[in-house]
């Protein structure tokens, strides 16, 4: 999500499931729908049916989205930067991007100050001792306005779009065929698919899931489709965006209401260096880069304000800067992703761990290090529905047999393990946030068996009793719980709907419920537990709940179904569907019409009795138009292909700077990486549709679909090493090893890679030591290697070596 | 009048997720057992008495590509079905007029003559009971105007369900588009052999539906074609335990499929 908002404004699929039918080319990449969204994978269908629309699969594995697809092409795990780069490069050099759209709503034409470029494969600014860019020179060149200086003829050398152009003209078909390892005409064939959406009247659509986020580039790797989808004309267009298809029902949710580095609606968390409200604010609320550029970032003080007042109530004055000296603050450079918290706990700086909705046991990268991290723990509480490998971390054979042998057991193992029975989806109301955005209310189905409780409660009772100790006995700093604001009806376990009115916001001076954002303040006289969510639950009442099929634009947009962020709008950026003066790129698959006063159909993603000349079409980036060159990313303003942390081959763009530079590489207990000399093969991890990660294997139905973990192998593979289906086989890397029956396929063709062959070994991942079926973890295997701006591990393409049994 | 009702399969939208082998067997009550590892996808061997629909897979190599087909495989409800002829016990096997083939377990004798006679080899004999056992196209949901379960959890639309012209001329108008998308030998899977099936499959290749697990041309064996018909009087007189009864009974009802109960409308 962190590319999709550094490049668009927002970290979210841009379109919907819905809308997916409205595209006349989808290229699934990184992704594998029809396995892993197999409901949402019908409007793919849909628009095969009605619109004949071509469906393009680009995968190392030959997948069951490739067996329906028009198209398939092969390429090497962590090679996709090389085949979108292709993709740019030759949009640009045929001609085959939608030029006014370019021009209109991107930074094309925006100038980049003098110095900047990119050699041997570091961008300017690179730091070798901070492992870090000095991003000086990757910033566009101010004029005397104070404003950016743009060349809307994008001929100017240093503008944005001939920068592309220079970056990507390396990236030609030959390049890409040799290190994705499909061919030269694979390329191009597939190339010419997806470049059919560059007409005005074609939309392209693009779905992505894991298979982009888990590499060490992956940001960088959406970025790049984010730039191919802009110089389509594919952004804000019904049948186009770049669409990630999250793996949860809530997975969205979850992200929208905060992370460890982010608080609700994606405000930032505070830093220790910023001491006040003030700074937090001037450090964060953008300033327009272009006169006409609705910055809509610049209202940050009414939404921290607000959130503010959420937490802190009647405690949050302007007087106490509304609380904000009690939001904890982490340090300037200090990263506290959950990457980093199993090697505090192996080196004894964790104590404790509330394991919430997660089983890192079964997620985390270099199992053995999180079994390890758990066993130095004082106390571990987990609530979940299942036993999970998590809570029952003490059971795993390889903690006994390698750093507990003595014991076999669990008895010299110290960590005291809290179980508490939580409840399952179907046993509480609330919202689902789905990948289209959607905010949709559910109702309780079944009560909670036995001593199971809900979430809010298991939580409330928690927070009750810490708040009290604190009361009781004091201690540091006890303000961020005294001062908490917990006014619910049952405070131990508050309705949803009560926290959901809150989370929407009310105006403090009326009592009513806020219609939307539009109507927060910086002055505390509003109160929005996430501003993003605001207007989800009105005075009208609860708008997640509706079911209101209505489709008045025709386009599958069902304004009155539940409820969809921000602001009940459908198709982000829906603005950009039309040109700056205002006319439909394609006037059959228009979601939004200016009528001369207002804009009807979609909720604009503008304001709404705004001319079509007087903003920018990007309303929450301070340049008002969407970014090609973003400097935000950490590792460069351009997606440059980089091999994986563990590759077969040399980087054949730069082979000294072989591997992404920025990326977090973790060297904790048993985190070594291995080499192509000892483990040849590329490894990749992946879900199977019959199961739901590591859940399903507790569930009657899904275990008989899939009772059994099996290692897939490349035919040719399996016959240099005399294996055929069925045979068990050993699996290992440099961190460790998993066992099983193999399973000979043609689905994974052999890659030729810079004159060597180059085979994938694909492992399911739904296994586990609990549950009703059993088998290994494949994180076992996989490394400590994370995308350095979203703090993803690279699950895609790691090395491995195979023996037969 | 009643309609015949048709169960239509565009394998080119089916992405072999099993949803329908779920439905099928929570619709039917069966338990769930653990699958087998047999070196592909499917992790079910065969149909069993317990289990009345499964998924197949089957990779191949074409044109230099490879494909990976999947399909679903259960009882067809042939319009002239050999189970039916091949039935010796009254009852047993009815053809709703809807064009349901179902087997009625009380009547069911285990001789298993059925499973001789059809040419899809569906019908399994159930050790424990033995009864013979197969997909009832979910009869009891259809008598009361619901599709059956296995297209109610489709994902895709692979599955539809509906009156037999309207499924034809569907079936007819997707083999066209993936003809004109360059499958020219794209078409409908409904074999003359048994009179034609109430589950159609449109195919890619409809020249060799021997890849989706289906037979080229499948027919009625001679044998259970003789016993119904020419020497059917030798059989029934032959039939150990029962003769006298079942000739009266041949005698007093006349052929079975006239004793299919009435069906709800569509």
């Amino acid at each position: 999500m962190a590319s999709l908002a550094a490049t668009f404004g927002r970290g979210a699929m841009t379109n919907g499931w819905t809308d997916v039918a409205n595209a006349d080319v989808i290229l699934v990449m990184g992704g594998n729908p029809a396995e892993n969204h197999p409901v949402g994978f019908r409007f793919v269908m849909e628009a095969r049916l009605k619109r004949k629309a071509k469906l393009v699969c680009v995968d190392p594995r030959f997948t069951r989205t490739a067996a329906v697809a028009d198209y398939y092409v092969p390429i090497r795990s962590g090679s996709d930067i090389a085949f979108l780069g292709g993709l740019i490069h030759r949009a640009v050099s045929t001609g085959k991007y939608q030029a006014n759209y370019v021009r209109e709503h991107t930074n094309a034409g925006f100038l980049i100050q003098e110095g900047f470029g990119f050699e041997g494969g570091h961008f300017t600014g690179w730091n070798a001792e901070k492992k870090a860019y000095d991003k000086s020179t990757w910033q566009y060149e101010m004029g005397p306005d104070g404003f950016a200086k743009v060349d809307p003829t994008l001929e100017h050398p240093r503008c944005v779009f001939q920068l592309m152009r220079q970056h990507y003209a390396r990236y030609t078909p030959e390049k890409v065929s040799e290190i994705c390892g499909c061919t030269v005409v694979e390329f191009e064939r597939a190339a010419d698919m997806i470049l059919v959406a560059h007409a005005e009247n074609k939309s392209g659509t693009v779905l992505y899931a894991l298979g982009w986020t888990q590499h060490s580039h992956a940001v960088q790797l959406i970025h790049a489709a984010a730039m191919v989808q802009l110089l389509m004309g594919n952004i804000g267009m019904p049948g186009g965006g770049v669409n990630a298809q999250r793996g949860h029902a809530n997975i969205q949710g979850s992200t929208d209401m905060g992370a460890w580095n982010m608080l609700p609606g994606y405000l930032k968390i505070p830093r220790a260096n910023w001491t006040s409200l003030d700074e937090y604010l001037k450090a964060n609320t953008p300033k327009a880069l272009r006169p006409n550029s609705m910055n809509y970032w610049g209202n940050t003080p009414k939404f921290m304000t607000s959130l503010l007042k959420a937490y802190y109530g009647a405690d949050a004055t302007p007087e106490n800067q509304y609380g904000y000296q009690w939001l904890p603050k982490i340090a300037e450079a200090a990263n506290h992703s959950w990457a980093y918290f199993f090697d505090g706990m192996t080196e004894g700086k964790v104590e404790g761990l509330i394991s919430w909705g997660m089983n890192p046991v079964a997620n985390g990268p270099n199992t053995k290090k999180m079994l390890m991290g758990l066993s130095k723990l004082k106390w571990m509480i987990v609530a979940e529905v299942f036993e999970t490998e998590t809570a029952g971390f003490w059971k795993a054979k390889e903690l006994a047999e390698k750093y507990y042998p003595q014991a076999g057991d669990a008895a010299s193992i110290e960590t005291e393990v809290f179980l508490l029975p939580a409840s399952c989806f179907a046993e509480k109301d609330g919202a689902f946030v789905n990948s289209s955005r959607w905010l949709q209310w559910k109702e309780t189905n079944i009560e909670p068996p036995g001593d199971a409780k809900r979430d809010q409660e298991i939580m409330s009772r928690l927070f009750l009793k810490v708040r009290e100790l604190y009361e009781q006995e004091g201690g540091r700093s006890p303000e961020p719980l005294t001062k908490m604001k917990w006014d619910y009806a049952t405070p131990h376990s508050p309705s949803l709907t009560e926290v959901t009115r809150e989370i929407s916001g009310r105006d403090l001076t009326t009592g009513k419920q806020l219609n939307g954002f539009g109507e927060l303040k910086d002055d505390g006289s509003t109160v929005s537990g996430c501003w993003i969510y605001s207007g989800s639950y009105t005075e009208a009442g609860n708008q997640m709940a509706r079911k209101g099929q209505e489709d008045p634009t025709g386009l599958g947009l069902y304004p009155n179904y539940s409820w969809s962020w921000p602001a009940n709008r459908r198709i982000l950026y829906n603005r950009a569907s039309l040109s700056t003066a205002g006319k439909p790129w394609d006037e059959t698959r228009a979601p939004l019409r200016w009528d001369g006063q207002r804009w009807k159909g979609d909720i604009p993603d503008y304001k709404s009795d705004a001319k079509p000349e007087q903003y920018g079409s990007f309303t929450m980036l301070p340049e008002g138009v969407a970014r090609l060159f973003a400097p935000e990313l950490v590792e460069g303003p351009f997606p440059e292909h980089y091999e994986p942390a563990e590759s077969p081959v040399e980087n054949s763009l730069h082979p000294l700077v072989s591997f992404n530079p920025a990326a977090w590489v973790i060297q904790g207990l048993g985190d070594q990486l291995g080499t192509a000399k000892d483990y040849p093969y590329v490894g990749i991890s992946y879900r199977l549709t019959e199961h739901f990660h590591y859940w399903t294997k507790n569930v009657s139905a899904s275990s008989q679909l899939q009772s059994n973990f099996f290692v897939e192998l490349p035919e040719a593979l399996a016959k240099e090493k005399g294996i055929v289906s069925g045979d068990l086989v050993r699996v290992t890397s440099a961190r460790g090893k998993v066992e099983g029956p193999a399973l000979v396929t043609k689905r994974l063709r052999p890659l030729q890679i810079s004159g060597r062959t180059v085979y994938h070994v694909g492992l399911p991942i739904h296994w586990g030591f609990i549950g009703r079926i059993n088998g290994p973890l494949i994180n076992n295997l996989t490394a400590s290697v994370y995308d350095p701006n979203s703090g993803t591990p690279e699950y895609k393409g790691f090395l491995v070596n195979l023996e037969k049994l | 009048m009643t309609q015949t009702v048709v169960k239509l399969i565009d394998t080119t939208l089916c992405i072999g997720c099993k949803a329908c082998e779920v439905a099928c067997q929570e619709w039917s009550d069966q338990e769930f057992t653990l699958g087998t590892f047999g070196g592909t996808y499917q992790t079910m061997p065969d149909l069993a008495p317990n289990f009345w629909n499964l998924i197949k897979f089957n990779e191949r190599e074409v044109d230099g590509g490879i494909s990976w087909l999947m399909s679903k495989y259960q009882c067809m409800h042939c319009a002239d079905p050999g189970c039916l002829r091949a039935c010796p016990a009254p009852g047993a096997i009815v053809q709703a007029k809807n064009g349901i083939v179902d087997f009625v377990s009380d009547n069911c004798i285990g001789c298993g003559y059925c499973i001789t006679g059809c040419p899809f080899d569906v019908p399994r004999l159930s050790p424990e009971s033995k009864k013979v056992y197969k997909c009832t196209l979910c009869s009891d949901r259809v008598a009361v105007g619901l599709e059956p379960a296995c297209i109610k959890s489709c994902p895709t639309n692979c599955l539809t369900f509906g009156e037999r012209t309207e499924m034809l001329r569907v079936a007819d108008q997707r083999a066209n588009v993936l003809k004109e998308d360059g499958h020219a030998q794209a078409g409908v899977y409904n074999p003359a052999g048994v009179g034609g099936t109430n589950v159609l499959y449109v195919l890619k290749d409809a020249s060799d539906p021997t890849a989706y697990g289906l037979p080229k041309d499948p027919t009625i064996p001679l044998s259970v074609i003789l016993w119904k018909g020419p020497i059917k009087w030798l059989g029934t007189f032959l039939f150990a335990g029962g003769i006298l009864g079942a000739f009266f009974h041949y005698l007093k009802f006349g052929p079975k499929h006239e004793e299919a109960p009435d069906d709800e409308p569509l």
